[in-house]
Order: C-alpha cells, then sequence, then structure tokens
C-alpha cells in the first residue's frame, strides 16, 4: 500500500501583485524609469516588473531619510519609536499569509518554510526591537550612544522579508533612519512591506526602498549622504563594498558567505543527527549562508550514518513550491542554478562521488535534486567554495582534533554545527570552532534575541541580540 | 505469527551480559530533534483522494477497545457488532483490527464476532495483570493462558515497569521471553510499555529493542489508563526502533500506538509518520494499529463527510 498524498496547494488569491512597481521614497510610492521583470522561479512565470533604481532614485530617497531622520526620528523619543516598531510587527502578523505567499512566490522556497520560518522570524525581529527601543541606556553599551544616521542596507534573495527584517528594525529602534535596496530577483514583499509602513503611519522617510540591481546597490555604498552601510550577500561583493568604504566616513557591518562544518561524532543522537544533517543543508534549497555545507563525520559510523543519510533524502519532497508539503523548492534563478550546477560538475571531475535520490523535476523553471557527494577531501572544490544549492561534501575524521582542524580549514567562520550526546565534547568542540554561531545537537536555530554573525571572510559584525545593537550606534563603549 | 525468536535473532544470547551490552550500543535520542521531527510531520496537509485513503486505512488498523471495570457481556457484544459493520449504513466501510477487551470479556467476543460475521477479526485480550503488571510470574502465565484458551488471537501483555526503571532489564527481557512462550503459535505477542511511566525517549527506545529481542510481534506505548501515551514523538522513536532492527534481522515488528488518540486528524498524523519513519511497508493493520475506542467514530463521521459534502448530525452515527 502507498500513502501519496494529494496536492496541497497555498491559494495565492489573497496576493494582488501589480503589474509594475516603482520606488518607496518619503512615504511615496514613485514610478521607476526602466524597469526588468521578477520572475517565479518554479514556473518562470513573469509576476511583475521592478524597477531599477537609478542615481537620481537613491539621491530622492537618501534625501528623504536625511530630512526624515534630522526632522522626525532623531529627534523621536525611543518609547514613540518603540510604538511604530510594534505597530509594524503587529501588521506584519495580521498580514503572515499574504507575506508568505507573496514570498513563496517570488523565492520559490516552500509555502510551509515561508509560512512557518522567514515571516514569523521577521515579526518576531520587530517585535524583540521594539522592546530595545526605549531601553538602550540598558543594553550596558556606555550611555553616550547615538545613532548613525541614514544606513544604507543591501540584502540578499535567499529571505526576503527576513533579512528586511534583520536590517530594519534594528537600525529604525536604534534611531536610523534607512535607505533599502532588496535583491534583484526578490523585490516583492519589500514593497509590501513598504505598504506596511505606510499602514502603520510610519513618518515619511524614516523607510525608503530602492529596488534594482548591483549598480543600484553601488550607488548606495558609494552615496555620500549615507552614514553606514550594512550589507548581506556574497564574500565577493563584501569586499568590494569593503574597498569601496574604505577612506570614507562610512561604518559597515558584513553578512557574508560561509561553508559550515556539521560535526558528526560516533557518540551523536543518529536519528536527530541526520535530521540535523537534513535541515542544515536542505533547508531553503540550501540558500543560506550559515547552511551546514560540509558534513564531516566520524570514520567509524560512516557508513552506517550515510545509509540512513540516504533513506531520509528519499524522503524529500521536491517540487510546487506553494504545496504544503513540499520540503525542497525551486532554485532561486538560472544564474544560480549554473553556479550550482558548475560546482557539482566540478566535483565529478574531481573524483568525489554523486549521489541523489531519485526525484523527478518539474520541466519549467529552475531545479537542482537534493545530493551529496563523498569521498570529497580539503582539496577539493566543494568543501572549500560556497556552493549556495541543495548540496552536501561529506568528509571522515578519525580523531576529535582532526575534526576541528578540517572544521576551521576554511576561509569561512559563520557557523558550525556539534552532533555529540557528550556534553564535555561538546563545550569543548565549541570552543575550538572559529565560527560566529555554533549549534549543538541542531542546526539553523535563529531567534532575534541571539546574534549572528562571522569570523574571517564572513563578515564584520553581529545582527540580532544586544550585540546586533551597537551595529546601528557609534560612540559604543565594548565592556 | 512469527516463530518464537529462542535464538533472540542471534543479537543476544538470553545473558543479563549479552542483553545489557546491546542496548548500550543504542544511539541516545535528542528530545529537542525528536520532537521537532514529530511537530514538522505534522504540518502534512492530508486532502482529498489521500484523505480518504489514509481514513480507511486508519479504520483497518483500530483496535477497537474497551477496558472498563464496568464493562458486561452486552457492553463487549456491541463493540463487537460495530468492529465488524463500523457504518451500518454503508458496508463499504472497512471492519476494524481486532476488538480489545479484559481476560474475561474474551470468550464473550469471540463467540459473538463469530456470530456476526466478524471471524475474521482477532480478540485481543490484555494480559500480565494489566494495568500495572504488579502480579506473580504464575497470575500473569494463568492471565495469559486463560485467554488464549478463550479464544484471544492476540496478547497484549503489560511489562513490569518498577523492574525496567530500577534497572531489571533482564528481569523485564525473561517476563516478555515466558509470555511469548505461552502465546507459542497460538497468539500474536503485544508489549505495551507504558511510554507516560518511562518518561523518556531513550527509556522508551531501550525497551523497544528490549522487547523485539525478547520476542514481541508488536511494540505498544501504553495501556491507556496514563497519560502522556502515544504522543507523535514516542510513537516515532518506536517507528525508528522496528525500522533499524527490520535492518539488522530482516524481520518485520509492528507498532501500535494506544491512548489519547481520539480523531482523525490525529489519526492521520500516525499514518504519516509510519509512512515518513518506518515507511509505507508498515502501513498495513498487520504491522500498525492504533488502539482506541472514540476513534472510530470520529473516523466513520469524516468518512461520511467526504462522501456527503457535509457533516452529519452524531446521531447518524451509532455510539456502539
Amino acid at each position: 500500500m502507498t500513502f501519496e498524498y494529494a496536492p496541497a496547494p497555498e491559494s495565492r488569491s489573497i496576493v494582488s501583485i501589480s503589474p509594475k512597481y516603482g520606488h518607496f521614497i518619503g512615504g511615496n510610492f514613485v514610478a521607476g524609469t526602466k524597469h526588468f521583470p521578477t520572475i517565479n522561479p518554479a514556473t518562470e512565470e513573469v509576476l511583475s516588473k521592478i524597477a531599477c533604481g537609478t542615481k537620481s532614485d537613491v539621491d530622492a530617497a537618501v534625501k528623504a531619510a536625511r530630512k526624515a531622520y534630522v526632522g522626525t526620528w532623531s529627534k523621536m523619543s525611543g518609547k514613540e519609536r518603540g510604538k511604530y516598531l510594534f505597530r509594524i510587527a503587529r501588521i506584519m502578523q495580521e498580514r503572515a499569509r499574504e507575506f508568505a505567499v507573496l514570498e513563496t512566490l517570488d523565492n520559490g522556497k516552500p509555502i510551509r518554510e515561508s509560512r512557518d520560518v522567514d515571516v514569523p522570524l521577521a515579526a518576531a525581529h520587530f517585535f524583540y526591537h521594539a522592546g530595545w527601543a526605549d531601553k538602550l541606556e540598558y543594553a550596558g553599551l556606555g550611555t553616550s550612544t547615538k545613532p548613525h544616521g541614514v544606513a544604507g542596507q543591501i540584502i540578499p534573495w535567499n529571505f526576503p522579508l527576513l533579512m528586511l527584517a534583520w536590517k530594519v528594525a534594528p537600525a529604525l529602534a536604534m534611531g536610523n533612519t534607512v535607505v533599502l535596496k532588496p535583491a534583484e530577483t526578490t523585490s516583492l514583499t519589500a514593497l509590501l512591506f513598504a505598504q506596511v509602513c505606510q499602514e502603520a503611519e510610519l513618518p515619511a522617510g524614516v523607510v525608503n526602498i530602492v529596488t534594482g540591481d548591483g549598480s543600484t546597490g553601488a550607488l548606495i555604498v558609494n552615496h555620500p549622504g549615507i552614514d553606514k552601510i550594512a550589507f548581506t550577500g556574497s564574500t565577493e561583493v563584501g569586499k568590494i563594498i569593503a574597498r569601496a568604504v574604505a577612506s570614507t566616513k562610512k561604518s559597515v557591518t558584513l553578512e557574508l558567505g560561509g561553508k559550515a562544518a556539521n560535526i558528526v561524532f560516533d557518540d551523536a543522537p543518529i536519528d536527530e543527527a541526520v535530521e540535523g544533517i537534513i535541515n542544515g543543508i536542505f533547508f531553503n534549497q540550501g540558500h543560506v549562508c550559515c547552511a551546514g555545507s560540509r558534513l564531516v563525520l566520524q570514520e567509524n559510523i560512516a557508513d552506517e550514518f550515510l545509509e540512513k543519510l540516504k533513506i531520509r533524502m528519499n524522503k524529500i519532497r521536491v517540487g510546487d513550491p506553494m504545496d504544503k508539503n513540499t520540503d525542497l523548492g525551486a532554485i532561486n534563478s538560472q544564474e544560480q542554478l549554473l553556479k550550482i550546477r558548475e560546482l557539482t560538475i566540478a566535483g565529478d571531475k574531481e573524483g568525489a562521488q554523486r549521489w541523489s535520490p531519485e526525484c523527478a523535476l518539474p520541466s519549467k523553471g529552475f531545479w537542482f535534486p537534493p545530493t551529496i557527494f563523498t569521498g570529497v577531501t580539503q582539496g577539493h572544490r566543494i568543501a572549500r567554495e560556497e556552493i549556495f544549492g541543495p548540496v552536501l561534501s561529506v568528509l571522515t575524521f578519525r580523531t576529535p582534533q582532526e575534526a576541528i582542524d578540517k572544521a576551521n580549514n576554511t576561509p569561512f567562520g559563520l557557523s558550525a554545527g556539534i552532533w555529540s550526546e557528550k556534553g564535555s565534547r561538546i563545550l569543548w568542540a565549541s570552543q575550538q570552532l572559529r565560527a560566529g554561531v555554533i549549534w549543538a545537537n541542531t542546526f539553523n536555530k535563529f531567534d532575534p534575541t541571539s546574534p549572528f554573525g562571522g569570523y574571517k571572510e564572513s563578515g564584520w559584525g553581529r545582527e540580532g541580540g544586544r550585540h546586533g545593537l551597537s551595529a546601528y550606534l557609534k560612540g559604543v563603549s565594548h565592556e | 505469527m512469527s516463530l518464537v525468536a529462542t535464538n533472540f535473532y542471534g543479537l543476544v544470547d538470553g545473558s543479563d551480559s549479552s542483553l545489557k551490552k546491546f542496548l548500550s550500543t543504542l544511539p541516545g535520542v535528542d528530545q529537542v530533534g525528536a520532537e521537532a521531527r514529530a511537530a514538522m510531520l505534522a504540518t502534512r496537509s492530508i486532502k482529498t483522494t489521500s484523505k480518504r485513503w489514509a481514513i480507511d486505512t486508519a479504520i483497518s488498523m483500530v483496535d477497537l477497545t474497551t477496558l472498563e471495570g464496568a464493562d458486561t457481556r452486552g457492553k463487549v457484544e456491541a463493540l463487537c457488532t460495530k468492529a465488524v459493520r463500523p457504518d451500518p449504513t454503508n458496508l463499504a466501510v472497512p471492519h476494524v483490527g481486532a476488538v480489545c477487551v479484559y481476560n474475561d470479556m474474551v470468550g464473550i467476543a469471540r463467540h459473538h464476532l463469530d456470530l456476526v460475521g466478524g471471524n475474521n477479526i482477532p480478540v485481543a485480550a490484555v494480559s500480565t495483570a494489566f494495568p500495572s503488571g504488579r502480579a506473580s510470574m504464575a497470575v500473569k502465565i494463568q492471565d495469559t493462558s486463560d485467554a488464549i484458551n478463550a479464544g484471544a488471537g492476540e496478547i497484549d501483555m503489560v511489562i513490569d515497569r518498577g523492574a525496567f526503571l530500577s534497572g531489571d532489564l533482564i528481569g523485564v527481557f525473561e517476563e516478555i521471553v515466558k509470555i511469548r512462550e505461552v502465546c507459542g503459535e497460538k497468539a500474536h505477542l503485544k508489549v505495551i510499555f507504558e511510554t507516560g511511566e518511562l518518561v523518556t525517549y531513550d527509556n522508551v527506545r531501550k525497551a523497544s529493542y528490549l522487547a523485539m529481542l525478547a520476542g514481541a510481534d508488536f511494540i505498544k506505548t501504553s495501556t491507556g489508563k496514563v497519560a502522556p501515551a502515544a504522543t507523535p514523538p514516542v510513537v516515532l522513536v518506536m517507528l525508528e526502533a522496528v525500522r533499524d532492527f527490520y535492518a539488522m534481522t530482516k524481520t518485520r515488528i509492528g507498532v501500535k500506538p494506544a491512548g489519547g488518540i481520539r480523531n482523525t486528524k490525529d489519526a492521520i498524523k500516525q499514518l504519516v509518520l509510519v509512512n515518513e519513519i518506518a515507511g509505507p511497508e508498515w502501513l498495513t493493520p498487520a504491522l500498525f494499529r492504533i488502539g482506541a475506542s472514540a476513534l472510530l467514530n470520529d473516523l466513520v463521521m469524516q468518512r461520511m463527510k467526504m462522501d456527503d459534502g457535509y457533516y452529519a448530525s452524531p446521531s447518524y452515527v451509532t455510539i456502539d
């Protein structure tokens, strides 16, 4: 007997998408000049046309943000700012389904994830930072902190709304105004968020959203009227930004790539570790900067563990992201799909063994099956470069020290996972690992109260928690 | 009915040391991770054709149960009639998996099932001083053989939780082995852990392997007298155990959650767990049962709703 799950598609009737969008500047939607299409990566259907921000658009946005900062936002008490943030958070919760459906249509991620992870967490970030707005003097960051002024924020396409919340919520709570550019392929939820700002009656110019591609991003980074740059994206672009702001007064936080090691010791809770590895690499199609893309597995349990991992991978449901039972959705863009293909072909050529479960991929849209490579060593490209897709590289180790050495042997250092039932081993390993976030017996757990950020080429600064507040303040005295 | 595993699948030799050694090799269960996995699987959306299939499958897996001090001949006979025809207005509704009663009701149930056309439905008897398990071994053996002689095709025994928790694992093991011997070829053996008293998932895993090695045909969560009972993470841990035991021995052991599964939604969540943890091979009454009483009526009502498109008044479903 087989238990086939009938399609359970979420209805898209709750969202209304305009055929064409402009920018959100000074509290109003303003028309753009040139446009590019945004598509549903699961079907290649054109959803809308997005404006590509020009120099005059960015100038207008910075000007509006400055005016709002000087005239309103910097003069407002923390308590009043907090009220606006609470209001935004509540409206996001009220419109949660709308955000989730739109995010899934535009990004390709499964509705289960946008509904259960992205949107609730985004609202939680606004709630959390709303609470800090009037309690800054108790944050332990000193008594003479001040907001930067106008923050330029550039966010990626993997968690469009959530990354917006990570950026906008702390910036506003600390008293900054913002010019935000969503990623080229995923602007729609940011534009819906602009409507939320209007609905919350947020003073005009406190949040400005300019859509566009990398050229628009560069205009923001290089704009002399911006005091602070916050960027989440690739290490490659992060380096360009770091160079660009190096000789300016701008302060900068960067949240960049990763190649996290998920270390499984032989005393791990095996079934939950299998689940954690699955979650670590296949959550959000592996489009996660902190994805556990390297499984570092103790050699004496490797065969048994990989067998269980493959059995579990056979159960991953790949397909229509709008189906509530889908586990793995579409790759966000053609460009990203080509990058994943290129790196996996390199894995084949360098002699690693590729394995994927049998799964029928839709004929339209951008798809990549869940994939693991065994027989990978530190010298393989797939062990060193960020693939940013549903592809796991498996390495083995014999001694705990070897596991740590392999895990740390990367230019990145965003996150790591440790799987062991032995408390002393977890504490020891977490002290040796050079990564900003370390999970023990779990993975990809996010919470606004917990700081997130990287070592080495994974970035500068922290987002979330008390640590994250200082990214949007100057004059912070470090304890 | 499987043969008594006299050599314990070659995995242990029946001694205390070999049993302890085997059980110590089992990996631990991370509570947070197990509960998260069960919660994720509870979000599966089962609709239309798959819901219809799931309802019929669940009905065929129900061990329709009455275990009350107030049970009478009349009550048990009514239950048997319902077991054969859960919906008397629709004979397309499948019959249940078994009827589960106390020892002294076994003969009555067997006789009445045969009378109303349910000769293919086994009677399951709760045994070994159910629900506490607090009696001498002689009494437990007598309890079991009585039930078998009265026509029980399935024995639902309880383990001695006191012995298990005090570390006397071999005592628990030997009790199961003895009851297995009493069952012989005549009765299927289900071993009840009372997971609400074992408390931890590590204990549930350990008890699962212990019972399977000792010759259980089924492992069962609870008596229904203690809460919590068949919670999804407990069932998940047991389904992992039977899946991995199959990999070791090529023998498929059944799983029976019992207690607290009262509506169709809960039952379907259990079937999703079976499907995605143990695998579709377990989606048969031969390997998965649900111990319940009120559940059957909700399944019947949901089935009517799927046919008719509206919810009927409860008056259209027989109360027993």
